[in-house]
C-alpha cells in the first residue's frame, strides 16, 4: 500500500536523505581523488597510484551526480556497492603486495568495508519500495478563469461533463454519489479503464479522488477552487497521481505518442477555461489544408492531447 | 477552393483545398474579396518562422463578404460586408476585456506550445504558424473566422475594399506603435523600416501629433513614399553612422521615440551585419536584430522604443546596459487590432488618412506565388500587394 500524506502524495523517507548523503559523500570523494590523488593515496598507503585514483575518482562524481540529480537512486546505490567491491578488491590485493604501510592500508580497507555495508542498507530499502510507488507520476497545474467558483465546482463535480474537456478520457458514467466508472485512451490507442471514489469533497473548494483498489491504474487526483484576487475570476489547481500500468516504460511510451501527464493536465485545464469563459472550445479540426490531413501531426496533434 | 499553401522556404503554391466549415457556434465563413501580403508574411516566405507544417494556409490581412455563420453569432448575417482582425480574440477572457485582444488566452489551441517556447501563449493568428494556433489564413476562396461575434468589423458605406482592407493589420499596426511612444507635442520619432508598416507608422505619429518624423530605410521608393508621408528621410546606406545623424538632427539628445518596423531580418552592412548573417544560418541566433541595436542606441534618455517589427525566438548583443542606464521604456507586442478598428475606420470616414497610398501591385490570387517573389526582392517598386479573388 501507497503511504500518503495529507494532499495525497508520497512522503519523503528516510532512505530518501541516506541515499542524498550518500551522493554527496562520492562527489567529495571523488573530487579528492581527482584533484589530490598523490596525498590521498599517502593517507591510505596506496601510493604510485595516481592513475587508477583519479579514474576511481570519475566514477565516484558519476554515480554521486546520478544519486544526487536522478529521481530514482537504486541503479545509482547498486553502482555505489559495486564500486565499494571494487575498492575492496583493490585494497586486499594491494594489502597482500605491499611491504610498507600495511597499517594505513588496513584502516582504509575497514572504512571502505564500513560504507558498504550502508551502500547495501539503502539499496535494500529501495529494493523493498513497491515497484508501482517507484514509478509514480505527479504532476500539479493551475489556471485562472474568469467565472465564479459555483460554476466551475458544479460543471467538474458532474463528473459525466469531463470528457468535453478531457481529450483522452472517452466517458464517465457515474456509479452513485462517491463512485464513478471511467474509460480513457491509453498510449497507442490502448483503452484503459477504472473506477474512481470520492475521497474528500468541500462544496466550492475541493473534490479529492481516487481509483478503488480493483483497478488496472492507480490513481489519485484534487482540484482545488479558491476566488482570485481582484475579482478576477477562480483559481483552479489540480493535483494528479498516477501510476501507470507498464509503470515508467508506460510513461517512457505515452511521452513518445506526445501524451505525457503534464502535457495532458495543461491541455485540459486550458479546455476547461475556454468552455466555461467562451461557451465553446478552440480548435481547428476538420478546417481545409494543402495535405492529405487537416492538422499538422507534430504541432497540432502532438501538442493537443 | 483555391488557398495559397506554404510548403517551405520560399515555396508558396495554388491549391485546390477543401472550403471550410463552421467547426464551432461562434465561428463565421466569409468569401474573401481582398486579401494581402503582408511583411510578416515574408517572414513565413522566407522559413524563419518555426512550427510552420507543408500545406498550411496563409494570410492574416482579408476582408469579404459573410456567407454563414453559426448559431452563437448574432450580429453577423450572410452578405454583410467585413474586414476581420488578424488576432483571434474571444472578447471573454482577463485580456480580451481589457482591449488586450492579441493576448487572448482562449484563441490559442497550441497554447502548450507557444508556453514551451515563449514561457506563456499569445492569441491565435490566422495563417501564421502552429505556434499561433494553426488557423489556416485567408488567402484564399474562403476562410472561417472563429469568435465571429467579437472580430469582424461591418463595412457599410461604400468604400473600396483597398481603402478598409488594411484595417485587419498593418494601418491598426502602425497606429499601436505610434500610440506606444505617447507622442507629445515637440516630440520627434524616428522610424526604422519604410514598408508598409512603417508607412502607416509614420503618418500615425503624424496624426498624433509629432513634430519631426525621420524615416531609415534604403529602398529609394519606400524613402520617396515616407516622404509623402511627412517624413524626413535618412537613406542607412548612404549615412553609415544613422545614430550619430539623429544626434545631430535632433540637438544632440536623440529622438525621443524610436520605432523599430523591420524585425528578424534586418538589412544593414559591415560587420555587424555579416555577424548576424552568419549567426542566423548556423542557427546560433533565431532573428538578426541590426535595426534594434539601432533604434536603442539612438532614442534619447528616458525615451520610449516602440517594436511592432516581428521577432520568433532569439537575438544577441542587445545592448541591454544602455537600456537600463538610460532608463528608455520598451513597448511593443502583436497588435491589439480590435481596438482599433473602429476609432480608425472614423479617421478614414473624415478623410484623415487614406490608407490606398500604400498599395502599389493588384494582382490576382492565383497570382500570390509570383507576387511573393516581387515583394520579397522589392522587384518592380513592390511595396504592398493586394490579391483579389
Amino acid at each position: 500500500m501507497i503511504a500518503r500524506s495529507a494532499n495525497g502524495f508520497v512522503a519523503n523517507r528516510t532512505e530518501d536523505c541516506v541515499a542524498r548523503g550518500l551522493g554527496w559523500f562520492s562527489v567529495a570523494l571523488g573530487l579528492t581523488q581527482l584533484l589530490a590523488p598523490r596525498s590521498l593515496g599517502r593517507v591510505i598507503g596506496l601510493e604510485n597510484h595516481a592513475g587508477v585514483m583519479r579514474l576511481l575518482g570519475l566514477r565516484e562524481l558519476a554515480t554521486g551526480a546520478g544519486l544526487l540529480t536522478q529521481p530514482q537512486p537504486q541503479f545509482w546505490l547498486k553502482a555505489r556497492v559495486a564500486g565499494d567491491v571494487m575498492d575492496l578488491v583493490l585494497l586486499s590485493s594491494a594489502l597482500a603486495s605491499s611491504q610498507t604501510g600495511r597499517a594505513r592500508l588496513a584502516l582504509a580497507t575497514a572504512g571502505v568495508a564500513a560504507v558498504t555495508r550502508v551502500d547495501y542498507q539503502a539499496c535494500r530499502c529501495f529494493s523493498d519500495r513497491p515497484e508501482a510507488d517507484i514509478s509514480a507520476v505527479r504532476v500539479t497545474r493551475s489556471i485562472t478563469i474568469d467565472r465564479p467558483v459555483e460554476v466551475l465546482f458544479a460543471f467538474w463535480r458532474n463528473f459525466e461533463n469531463l470528457p468535453r474537456i478531457m481529450n483522452h478520457v472517452e466517458s464517465v458514467r457515474v456509479l452513485d454519489n462517491q463512485r464513478s466508472h471511467w474509460q480513457t485512451r491509453g498510449p497507442a490507442g490502448r483503452s484503459i479503464e477504472w473506477n474512481a471514489e470520492i475521497i474528500n469533497e468541500h462544496p466550492n473548494e475541493l473534490i479529492a479522488w481516487r481509483s478503488t483498489a480493483d483497478s488496472e491504474v492507480q490513481h489519485a487526483g484534487s482540484v482545488r477552487f479558491s476566488t482570485a484576487p481582484g475579482s478576477r475570476g477562480t483559481i483552479v489547481k489540480v493535483a494528479l497521481e498516477y501510476h501507470p500500468p507498464a509503470g515508467a516504460f508506460g510513461v517512457a511510451v505515452a511521452k513518445l505518442f506526445g501524451e505525457s501527464p503534464d502535457k495532458q493536465i495543461a491541455v485540459d485545464l486550458r479546455r476547461f477555461k475556454q468552455l466555461m469563459e467562451t461557451g465553446e472550445t478552440a480548435r481547428t479540426e476538420g478546417q481545409p489544408a494543402g495535405r492529405r490531413r487537416s492538422l499538422s501531426f507534430k504541432y497540432d496533434r502532438m501538442v493537443r492531447t | 477552393m483555391k488557398a495559397i499553401c506554404w510548403y517551405g522556404k520560399q515555396d508558396v503554391r495554388v491549391e485546390q483545398v477543401p472550403d471550410p466549415e463552421i467547426l464551432n457556434p461562434r465561428d463565421a465563413i466569409v468569401r474573401v474579396t481582398s486579401t494581402a501580403i503582408c511583411g510578416s508574411d515574408l517572414h513565413l516566405y522566407d522559413g524563419f518562422v518555426p512550427a510552420m507544417e507543408r500545406g498550411d494556409i496563409l494570410g492574416h490581412e482579408f476582408m469579404g463578404e459573410v456567407v454563414e455563420v453559426g448559431d452563437g453569432v448574432k450580429d453577423l448575417k450572410p452578405g454583410d460586408r467585413v474586414v476581420v482582425p488578424f488576432p483571434i480574440s474571444c472578447g471573454n477572457c482577463f485580456f480580451c476585456k481589457q482591449g488586450l485582444s492579441a493576448l487572448c488566452e482562449n484563441s490559442n489551441p497550441n497554447a502548450y506550445l507557444a508556453e514551451k517556447m515563449w514561457g506563456h501563449s499569445p492569441a491565435g493568428i490566422f495563417g501564421y504558424s502552429h505556434l499561433l494556433g494553426g488557423y489556416a489564413g485567408g488567402q484564399a476562396e474562403y476562410v472561417r473566422v472563429p469568435f465571429a461575434d467579437v472580430g469582424p468589423i461591418k463595412i457599410e458605406n461604400g468604400f473600396t475594399d483597398e481603402q478598409v482592407l488594411f484595417l485587419s493589420d498593418i494601418f491598426p499596426t502602425g497606429y499601436m506603435a505610434a500610440e506606444n511612444c505617447d507622442i507629445k507635442p515637440g516630440d520627434s520619432v524616428a522610424v526604422w523600416g519604410c514598408g508598409p508598416v512603417g508607412q502607416f507608422t509614420i503618418r500615425s505619429a503624424k496624426l498624433l501629433g509629432a513634430e519631426q518624423v525621420f524615416a531609415i530605410d534604403s529602398v529609394p521608393e519606400r524613402l520617396r513614399m515616407a516622404e509623402e508621408g511627412g517624413a524626413e528621410t535618412i537613406n542607412f546606406e548612404t549615412v553609415g553612422n544613422v545614430v550619430g545623424l539623429l544626434r545631430d538632427l535632433t540637438g544632440g539628445r536623440g529622438p525621443d521615440a524610436c520605432i523599430e518596423a523591420v524585425g528578424m531580418e534586418a538589412d544593414g552592412h559591415g560587420v555587424q551585419y555579416a555577424y548576424d548573417r552568419t549567426k542566423q544560418a548556423l542557427m546560433l541566433e533565431t532573428d538578426r536584430p541590426i535595426a534594434l541595436r539601432e533604434a536603442i542606441l539612438s532614442v534619447r534618455n528616458g525615451g520610449t522604443l516602440s517594436v511592432p517589427g516581428v521577432y520568433g525566438g532569439f537575438i544577441d548583443k542587445v545592448p541591454f546596459g544602455s537600456l537600463m542606464n538610460r532608463g528608455i521604456t520598451v513597448r511593443t507586442g502583436q497588435t491589439h487590432v480590435h481596438r482599433y478598428l473602429k476609432p480608425l475606420l472614423e479617421r478614414i470616414e473624415k478623410g484623415e488618412i487614406d490608407p490606398t497610398f500604400v498599395v502599389t501591385h493588384k494582382m490576382k490570387l492565383e497570382d500570390a506565388p509570383k507576387a511573393y517573389e516581387t515583394f520579397l526582392h522589392k522587384g518592380d517598386g513592390c511595396i504592398k500587394v493586394v490579391l483579389k479573388t
